[in-house]
Parts: C-alpha cells; sequence; structure tokens
C-alpha cells in the first residue's frame, strides 16, 4: 500500500480543551470586573489595563523572539496583564503599569522557565514588588477618574474599617466603592467566578477554603466578634473576592493535590486575616497568596494521593 | 441506586453510532492465514506441525510451552508454508505459522464431553486450556490460568466485563445481543467452578437494550444478576470494574483472585461455552471495522489468522486516504502503518481515521491544571510521573507510585497542554517492569 499512516503511541484521541481555550475563558470571566472597573473609575481605567496588558504580551513575545519561541498565542500573558491591571489603582502612572507587566512576565515567569515554571502568580508577584517599590502611588486611592465614581475620594473601605469608620456594606456588594481597578465589585467578581465555576476551569476547593477559614478568622480574631455587617465588608471589601477567585486559583501556582488544595485555601485564609488585623496595611491578600504560593512544593509533598488499592499486595477478607 | 462506578476516568467521544447497529457479518478466510505463535500473556506456544504439513480446521497446530501459555489452532484446512517472523500489530516480528488454505474447510472431529448436565471442574479447565482460550477483551491472559485460582473456593464473583467502554468499539455489543444465551450459558459453565460465587453480567448503561435483554433472559437464574454501570471510560479496565460491582480494590501487585473476584470479557466467555459445548477451539473472533475512514463500518465474524488488508477489501476499503489506523481502540489500540497483519484471538478492532488528531496538536508546557489528577482511575499523579520519566528520575518515579499506573489513557486524553503522559509513564514502566524481572 503507498499511503503513508502516522504511528504514535495510544491513546489516539484527545479531548477539545487546551491551554489557551482555559486562558480564554479566565479573560471571559474577568471582563464583567474588568467592566465595571472602567465603569467605575472612568476611561483611565480602561487605559491602565490596556498598557499592562500591551506590555506584558510585548514582554513575552520579546523573550519569545529571544528564545526563538512564540508562545503568546497561549494566551497567558494576556491573563497576567489584565490581572495586574486589575489590581492597580486607577490613578497609577501608566509607565509604573508598564513596569509591573515587564516585571510579572520578564523576571518571575520567563527566566523561571516560561508558562508552567513561575513558583509565584506573576500579576501578584508584580503587585507585590510596586507596593514594596512605590508605596505612595499603589495606595493612591483619590479617585481622578471621570466614572461613576467621580464625587468619592478618599481611602479605601478597609482602611475606613481599620481605623474604625463604618462602611457601607452594600456599596462595596456593589462595588461603588474606591480601591483597585478590578477588586472593587464583589456582584462582578462572583458573576465571573461563575462562568469558570460552571466551565470546569476552576473549582470551589480554593475559594471556598479561602474564604471560610478568612470568614472564622474574622469572627475569632477581627475584634467584632459574629457582627454580620463588619464580616461581610471583611469579605467583600479589598482583594479577597478577586485573590480568592482568580489569583489563589492560578493553575501554575496552587497545590495539585485536592488535599493540598483545602490546606492552602485555609492557610490563605489565616494569613490574610493575620495581614489585615495584625500588620500595618489594611490589605493582606496579595502577599498572603505569594506567601501561600512559596509553600506549594511543601503541601503537595505532605499531601500526596494514596493510590487506588493501596500500595503492596494485600489480601481481602 | 446510585451508579456502580469509579473514581476519575473520561467521557471521549463515542463513535460507537457508525457501527452498532451493523449486524454481524460472517467473513470467510482468504487464500493465506497467518497464527503467531504469541498471541497471549506468557511463553509463546511451540509449533507442533512443520513446513509442508496439511492441517485440518480446528487442528491444535501450536501448543501451549509452559502453564502460562495458550494453544493455537487453524481457522482452516491447508497445508503449511511457512514457520517464519511475520509483522504483527505491535509492529514486531513474531514467529508465525503461515497457513495456504486450501477451501475446502476440511474439520476435525471434536471433543465433547460426555456427561453435558453433570460436567466436573476437570473437564471444564481441560476444555478451556486445549480450546487455546485467552482474555479477547485485549489482554490476551490465558483464561485456564485465570480460571485456575489457588483457592477456587474464595472465589464471589464471576465479573462478565460487558462495560465496552473503549470508543468506536461494537463487537461486544452486537455479540450480546445477537448470542446472549451463549454469554448466559457460558457465565453458567465457570459458575460451575467456583461454588461459592455469583454472576455478574456488568454492562455499561449506554446499552440499555442488552441491559434488558440479558435481564430477561437471566430472571430465573439464581447465581446471575445484571448490573447497569456508568457509561465512563475505563469503566470496563479490571480494577474499575470490580471496584464498581464489589466495591473491592486491587493494586497492580494484586490479582483479581485476592480480592474473591474472576473477571472475564464478553467473547472470552462465548469462547468457553463454545469449547464446552461444542469442543470447538477458539478461531474466529467478531471485529469492528468503523471510523471515519471506513467506507462500510460494521462488525464482522472473521477467522483468525486472516489479515487486516482482506478485511478491509471486503469491507469496501476506504473513504477517504487515512492518516491513521489502529489496531483496537482509540484509547489502548495500536497505530499500524501497514494492515498486511493478521487477526489474532485479542484483536478488536480495525479503526480507520481521516485525521490524526495528535499529530495536528503541538505539546505544550504543563500549566500545573490537575485534570490527569482528577481524572486517573490508579489515584496517581501522571503530571508529575511523566516529568520523572522525562528526566529519567527514576527513584521520584516510584516513590510516585509510577508502577499504580494501569496506562489508559485518561491522563494524555484530558491534558489541555496535549502532553503525552501516558506515553511518557509507559515508558518508563516498561523499564522498571524489565529491571524486576531480572
Amino acid at each position: 500500500m503507498s499511503a503513508q499512516f502516522h504511528v504514535s503511541s495510544n491513546p489516539h484521541v484527545r479531548s477539545a480543551s487546551s491551554t489557551s481555550s482555559i486562558m480564554m475563558m479566565v479573560v471571559i470571566a474577568l471582563l464583567p470586573a474588568a467592566g465595571f472597573g472602567i465603569y467605575n473609575f472612568g476611561a483611565r481605567a480602561a487605559l491602565v489595563l490596556l498598557v499592562s496588558i500591551a506590555s506584558a504580551v510585548l514582554t513575552e513575545f520579546l523573550f519569545g523572539l529571544y528564545k526563538k519561541k512564540l508562545t503568546i498565542t497561549d494566551l497567558s500573558a494576556v491573563v497576567t496583564g489584565l490581572l495586574l491591571g486589575m489590581n492597580l489603582p486607577v490613578t497609577i502612572p501608566l509607565w509604573m503599569a508598564a513596569l509591573g507587566s515587564v516585571f510579572a512576565i520578564l523576571i518571575v515567569k520567563c527566566l523561571f522557565g516560561g508558562l508552567g515554571q513561575n513558583f509565584m502568580n506573576p500579576a501578584l508577584a508584580a503587585r507585590c514588588f510596586l507596593v514594596i517599590s512605590f508605596p505612595k502611588q499603589m495606595t493612591d486611592f483619590i479617585s481622578t477618574g471621570k466614572g461613576a465614581l467621580d464625587a468619592y475620594t478618599g481611602a479605601t473601605p478597609l482602611a475606613l474599617l481599620k481605623s474604625g469608620e463604618s462602611v457601607n456594606v452594600m456599596d462595596m456588594i456593589l462595588g461603588k466603592t474606591t480601591g483597585t481597578i478590578g477588586e472593587t465589585s464583589m456582584i462582578a467578581i462572583v458573576i465571573g467566578a461563575c462562568i469558570l465555576l460552571l466551565a470546569g476551569v476552576i473549582d470551589l476547593r480554593i475559594p471556598g477554603s479561602y474564604i471560610v477559614s478568612f470568614a472564622i478568622f474574622t469572627i475569632i480574631f477581627g475584634g467584632h466578634g459574629f457582627e454580620p455587617a463588619y464580616l461581610s465588608a471583611q469579605l467583600a471589601g479589598g482583594g479577597l473576592m478577586l485573590g480568592a477567585f482568580f489569583m489563589a486559583t492560578d493553575y501554575v501556582t496552587r497545590p495539585i493535590t485536592v488535599k493540598g488544595q483545602y490546606v492552602f485555601g485555609i492557610f490563605l485564609g489565616i494569613m490574610t486575616g493575620i495581614f489585615r488585623f495584625f500588620g500595618p496595611g489594611a490589605e493582606g491578600v496579595s502577599f498572603a497568596i505569594v506567601l501561600g504560593n512559596l509553600l506549594v512544593p511543601l503541601i503537595e509533598k505532605a499531601t500526596r494521593p494514596v493510590p487506588f488499592g493501596g500500595k503492596g499486595a494485600k489480601k481481602h477478607g | 441506586m446510585a451508579k456502580l462506578t469509579f473514581q476519575g476516568g473520561i467521557h471521549p467521544y463515542d463513535g460507537k453510532d457508525l457501527s452498532k447497529d451493523k449486524p454481524i457479518t460472517e467473513l470467510s478466510a482468504g487464500p493465506v492465514l497467518v497464527f503467531p505463535l504469541s498471541q497471549h500473556i506468557g511463553a509463546p506456544a511451540k509449533p507442533l506441525v512443520q513446513k509442508g504439513d496439511y492441517v485440518y480446521r480446528g487442528q491444535k497446530i501450536a501448543e501451549a510451552a509452559s502453564f502460562v501459555s495458550a494453544n493455537i489452532h487453524s481457522s482452516v484446512s491447508g497445508t503449511v508454508k511457512a514457520i517464519e517472523p511475520r509483522r504483527v500489530a505491535s509492529g514486531d516480528q513474531v514467529m508465525s505459522i503461515v497457513i495456504e488454505n486450501d477451501g475446502l474447510n476440511q474439520e476435525v472431529e471434536y471433543y465433547v464431553p460426555q456427561d453435558l448436565e453433570n460436567l466436573t471442574k476437570e473437564e471444564i479447565l481441560y476444555c478451556v486450556k486445549e480450546a487455546g482460550i485467552v482474555g479477547m477483551g485485549g489482554a490476551g491472559f490465558p483464561t485456564h490460568v485465570k480460571l485456575s485460582p489457588k483457592e477456587p473456593e474464595k472465589i464471589e464473583y464471576v465479573i462478565a466485563n460487558c462495560a465496552e467502554c473503549e470508543p468506536y468499539l461494537t463487537s461486544d455489543y452486537r455479540r450480546m445481543l445477537e448470542e446472549p444465551e451463549k454469554l448466559i450459558g457460558g457465565l453458567k459453565i465457570i459458575l460451575q467452578l467456583f461454588d461459592k460465587a455469583q454472576g455478574i453480567i456488568a454492562v455499561e448503561d449506554n446499552k440499555p437494550d442488552c441491559i434488558k435483554l440479558l435481564r430477561d433472559l437471566t430472571r430465573n437464574e439464581t447465581r446471575i444478576s445484571v448490573r447497569a454501570l456508568q457509561t465512563k471510560y475505563p469503566q470496563g479496565g479490571e480494577r474499575s470494574l470490580i471496584f464498581a460491582t464489589t466495591g473491592r480494590k486491587i493494586n497492580s501487585s494484586m490479582l483479581p483472585a485476592d480480592v474473591g473476584c474472576i473477571v472475564n470479557n464478553v467473547d472470552t466467555i462465548v469462547a468457553v461455552e463454545r469449547a464446552v459445548m461444542e469442543g470447538k477451539p477458539l478461531m474466529e473472533r467478531i471485529v469492528t471495522v468503523t471510523g471515519d475512514a471506513i467506507k462500510d463500518p460494521r462488525n464482522y465474524k472473521v477467522p483468525t489468522g486472516i489479515s487486516y488488508t482482506e478485511i478491509l477489501e471486503v469491507a469496501g476499503g476506504f473513504k477517504t486516504i487515512p492518516e491513521k489506523i489502529i489496531c483496537g481502540g482509540p484509547m489502548m489500540g495500536v497505530a499500524i502503518f501497514s494492515t498486511d497483519i493478521p487477526v489474532t484471538k485479542t484483536s478488536t478492532a480495525l479503526l480507520a481515521f481521516t485525521k490524526d488528531e495528535v499529530a495536528a496538536m503541538e505539546p505544550g508546557p504543563c500549566i500545573n491544571c490537575g485534570r490527569c489528577l482528577e481524572v486517573c482511575p490508579g489515584r496517581v499523579m501522571p503530571s508529575k510521573l511523566a516529568d520523572a520519566a522525562e528526566h529519567f528520575d527514576e527513584e521520584t518515579f516510584l516513590e510516585l507510585n509510577g508502577m499504580e499506573c494501569c496506562e489508559c489513557g485518561c491522563c494524555s486524553f484530558i491534558c489541555p497542554a496535549k502532553r503525552p503522559l501516558t506515553q511518557e509513564i509507559k515508558s518508563m514502566r516498561k523499564i522498571q517492569l524489565a529491571k524486576r524481572k531480572k
């Protein structure tokens, strides 16, 4: 027979989902929160997001040229850029947003071997880098935008809470407060999270254990006991929702084992509580997740699954 | 009642509609047949004939060389043309008996036990061994060995594996629909070997007609029940099946008999029935010829030794030129580069695909998504195992329980980065198994 047939080892069929289709789902799921950020903070928010995405993709593209490997098609740089942008205040100088993206892609991701090899969430590591390097600009939440929040200026709800002032919880859930571009609206974030949950991209193990353990920590150590208004303000405020659903669930930097994911989520809940209630700042999500990322290898090692049927020969009965 | 199933597994496109409604068509043998001496697990059979000998249909042409081995019979009458190495589906050259068919179908006289009502256990085992029956689901483990566990009185379940969880395959389905009484009869014979055992016919619930038919036919059988399994690959894997039907677990170092189970595939059980009731050896099998490149997908009953090329000709050949041809199912089957390969006792199907979806996909880096862990029925960590295998890190591979992999292929199927996980793990396992034997 003259035809040439392909020969390869089984299996000979593959599922439809791919790395880029998963990344695309994450981008889609981030859109409600990003869109709300633009509505809330005005056109400059869109500009910040564009700059952070463009510089992330460009950095990855240039590194790809150097490595002679085109990797931007997997869309992971778009996700990183978008997530970083959503974690920045709308007033940030554009060059800083760009610098953050370069740091995320080049230092945190590419230099460690590219997609799948980074041990910290690139967007969050970049955010932490910016917070430490430029604390003033990164915590400047005086709104200068022309969005729905035009009249609102001042501290974030969490900062208000920390200084003992009262906040409007309903506004926080809707997102009509100040904060970073993508973190303010709990509703928009939860809509996006539902998209990811329904698409099977993420599950509730990490977000669930993170949020529940943080809530318990808040009740015990928050200083307000079981006070629904305070508790819901803590849950809706800051980066908790965005972090729990979109950043703690980052595949590369969370434990791969099922048990490990619960351990990871609980660890994040406790750390976020410690940072928020005992630390100098009002926020703690980014640092908690980045710290958690570092513990992933240990958690994985301690939570290896037991193989089916156990090890070694056992007889029944 | 909750559906019987196991943890993990996948739902690939099943493609069974192509051939499931096509009744079994009988095919007669062509001019030349090839009988590899090794179509089973264990020692290759020892030839009993020489070049130039005349053989009858049903004649034993090679005998089991040790306990774990199996007899081989000619499916035609004719002359032995050669005993020489021939290529088989795995790509290996295997010593084979080549027989020129004289088309006369002169048959030997078959030995049938005298008193079919009161068969002794020895008689049943003798018939099964003589008939050269091996596991026809694909593994090819000699059935007489399987049916002779160390402590037969401890066997509690004889499970008929009628899951047929491999996509595209419909040969077991047709067999169950067309000859259900042979399946039940065979199971009853096997149950005679194990006094305390219950028979379970386990069928995936995508075959409701089979389930209904078998339930109707076994209504008065006190020792046989028909169970519906959730349709999921690899439901028909031995370990998954035992767990789904009995809740018992075995690992790679245990045998089903260790948990009181014996598992046999549909076709194997039918072969046992034929061997005992008619004295006929294993010399035919049902092969599904299907795939989008096949003009007329069908199920054929073919004599062993026939070449796939001949079956393809009868099937009308290719509709389009296939990129990939597979012996067996898409999950566990072997890709072949030529169809000049004989049908053996363990052949289940010939698939021809216009597009080879594997070659069209570029493997990317692992993104640690964890899907492979979720689908793994062995509950190991395929991505980490593949990593260890890739770097030839034997220590890590064994520490991560790499030997518990059953090579079902779920991880490769599900991987969004399209990494060849199963393939990496398989090659490392092969090396480790070879080392153990030393």
